[in-house]
């Protein structure tokens, strides 16, 4: 490589051969560095970080059955994960019973089907729900199945305010990209807001939203794109929720966030230390939080898909460690790595264990959690996390000074945007300017190798409409229509529904049921198609 | 039906409850920028869907792009509406996920054309360009 040929990375920061005191100085300086564990958090969000606990290793996981993916949980718990993080499937996602017609060829594919409570209640049987936190992947429905979670825990005789867990729950990203939205933007944005609201008031552990910049990355954003949209997500989250007269600190402790690892290491590094402290800024002086734990930007962060390729398999395992690797150097708080498999297939066992062997790897072979934040007063990391600062807040500042992004993300510009740089990067890439190994470098012949897939099945989607049918024929129905209808009420006007809906789910209402009857209210998600 | 200074028209159609939307959105941008026609018919498509507006728009290609899975029974259903709606001379590609053993079963359903993730532009659009009788 030349050079003289510049290095330019993805978020347009340019790179200069040498980093020193001069070029420090000239990005801003280190004053806004701070002590690992204090504002602005640039060095990590506690004193200790991994000295004190490593990162949560939560792998993805789910599929089938409620029973089926009970015992996937049970297999990767025994293995030493210490988090679970539920993948549902798509009907279950989009607010549909798996008997209907949209479900057809789906029910159980991508993730667990639930229903009802019923298939909360045997997923999570006999998982100590204090020791081994669940997140959940859901978002359209994530009312439906919040509050399912919340009755589940109750019954089992759990009290709210210290159940601990995640909802990932981020309406805005789904409309950016990932897809499960239901409801149009404003009502969807309120219903996020009444779980923030519910679980500010009774579940106060509970991070009701998980702000998802991973799934826009995925969808094509650069990193400065994912750290700016993931900011500019939270702020219409707490702006909205402060609306209600909630406190700053008690509604900010609910909100985390998820984001996404692939492509330049350092880039990656750059974009969670400047995020963390651009975050902890709009808390403090924009919200005025006073709580420096509302102040933290507690996160996921996660080797995604984007990165893995399905040529030369192998490689993603590769790609998985220095994913990991950048993850542990910026300081996240929970890691997941997609499995080698994953870009063709639900993980197998072998995958995952491998994605989850590479954590402990990291935690107890090569030194990560010897030390906070050691790549802190580096001239290089320092100077290009003030660089990519700037950037992001360029870019929060262009969406600002266009409406904000629930505008544009209600008009399909934030949308046609992250596409437009979809489309540079695959050129880039299909024309060789971006090297992939295996795909535009390095390719070779390869031989049509047996690859696992997860089987479909239709006799368990099969079992999955006859479990719903028997508690459909169990259940009091006049009673579940009157809950359902309260659930209505609430909607029109203008309560919090999360209430009604915990009641109606616990009386076995379903999930479509409970989507329909927000439908009625509030209508159905129009996408605009923009280019 | 075709004339010859008509451009080729595509419906690219997300059949289904798959949310992923990337590949299909990129591949309408590739096809437009080949010239050609371009209708997106956004997510959650039901084949129903998908055939009444391949029919109303007239469409010479319809392109399905589905990453859940679901490629063969949705693949079929739309095949088969299609014949039922006297187009089955409609181009059917279909794009995604799609492992190697699925691939003889997706053209034994209709399918002309089967492009897996990864597939370079170019050789989507000059297989259209080819297969579509101007």
């Amino acid at each position: 490589m030349s050079e003289n040929r510049p290095v330019i990375w993805e978020s347009g920061l340019e790179i200069k051969p040498v980093y020193g005191p001069a070029e420090l100085a000239a990005s801003g300086g280190d004053a806004g560095i701070g002590r690992p564990g204090e504002f602005p958090f640039t060095r990590g969000i506690h004193p200790l970080m991994y000295r004190e606990r490593p990162f949560t290793m939560r792998q993805y996981s789910g599929f089938g059955t409620a029973a089926e993916t009970h015992e996937r949980f049970l297999f990767l718990i025994k293995n030493g994960n210490t988090g679970l993080n539920v993948a549902f499937d798509l009907p279950t996602q989009c607010g549909l019973d798996s008997d209907d017609p949209m479900a057809e060829g789906e029910v159980g594919r991508v993730g667990m089907a639930v229903d009802t409570l019923a298939d909360m209640e045997e997923a999570f049987a006999d998982i100590p729900l204090n020791d081994i936190t669940v997140s959940m992947t859901i978002n359209g429905s994530a009312v439906p199945i919040m509050a399912m979670y919340f009755a589940m825990a109750r019954k089992r005789g759990y009290d709210l305010a210290t159940l601990r867990g995640t909802a990932q729950n981020d309406i805005l990203k789904e409309f950016i990209g990932r897809g499960t939205w239901i409801f149009p933007v404003e009502p969807s944005i309120r219903l996020v807001g009444d779980t923030i609201e519910y679980c500010a008031r009774h579940a106060q552990k509970y991070s009701a939203v998980s702000v998802c910049g991973h799934h826009i990355r995925e969808s094509g954003a650069s990193p400065a794109q994912e750290m700016a949209y993931g900011l500019a997500i939270g702020r219409a989250y707490m702006r909205h929720v402060l609306q209600r007269g909630l406190d700053a600190d008690a509604v900010a402790r609910t909100i985390t966030f998820n984001f996404d690892i692939y492509g330049n290491l350092w880039e990656q590094v750059c974009k969670f230390r400047a995020g963390r402290r651009l975050w902890a800024r709009i808390l403090r002086d924009e919200f005025g939080a006073k709580d420096p734990r509302a102040m933290h930007m507690r996160m996921i962060a996660g080797g995604g898909g984007g990165g893995l390729t399905v040529e030369q398999p192998e490689n993603n395992i590769v790609r998985g460690a220095y994913y990991g690797l950048a993850s542990a150097l910026s300081g996240a708080q929970t890691m997941a790595l997609c499995s080698y498999d994953e870009a063709y297939t639900i993980p197998s066992e072998h995958a995952a264990r491998l994605s989850l062997r590479t954590m402990q790897i990291m935690i107890h072979e090569i030194g990560l959690c010897d030390t906070v934040d050691p790549l802190a007063g580096s001239y290089f990391i320092e100077s290009l996390t003030n660089e990519m600062e700037a950037k992001i807040q360029a870019i929060v500042a262009d969406l600002d000074a266009r409406g904000g992004i629930v505008q544009g993300v209600a008009e399909g510009r934030v949308q046609a945007e992250v596409n437009r740089h979809a489309w540079d990067r695959e050129r880039k890439q299909q024309s060789g300017e971006v090297k992939k190994v295996g795909v535009n470098i390095y390719r070779e012949q390869e031989e049509q190798r047996p690859v696992e897939f997860h089987p479909y099945r239709d006799e368990e989607a099969r079992k999955q409409i006859q479990r719903l049918n028997a508690v459909r024929a169990r259940r009091d129905a006049a009673d579940v229509t009157r809950r359902l209808e309260a659930v209505r009420a609430a909607a029109r006007e203008g309560r919090n529904v999360m209430p009604a809906v915990i009641d109606a789910v616990e009386a076995y209402a379903t999930v479509g049921e409970v989507c329909r009857a927000l439908k009625d209210v509030f209508g159905s998600y129009q996408e605009p198609v923009r280019f | 039906m075709n004339t010859a200074t008509r451009p080729i028209r595509v419906l690219v159609a997300k059949p289904g409850l798959d949310g992923h939307d990337v590949g299909a959105k990129l591949v309408c941008r590739a096809f437009m920028e080949a010239g050609m026609e371009v209708i997106y018919t956004g997510l959650r498509q039901s084949p129903e869907a998908i055939v009444r507006a391949a029919v109303q728009e007239d469409v010479d290609v319809v392109g399905l792009s589905v990453l859940s899975g679901a490629h063969l029974p949705l693949t079929r259903k739309v095949c088969s509406l299609l014949a039922q709606e006297g187009a089955a001379d409609v181009l059917v590609l279909v794009g995604g996920i799609i492992p190697p053993q699925d691939v003889p079963a997706l053209r034994e359903l209709g399918a002309a054309g089967v492009f897996p993730t990864s597939t370079p532009f170019e050789q989507i659009v000059k297989f259209v360009q080819e297969k579509v009788q101007r």
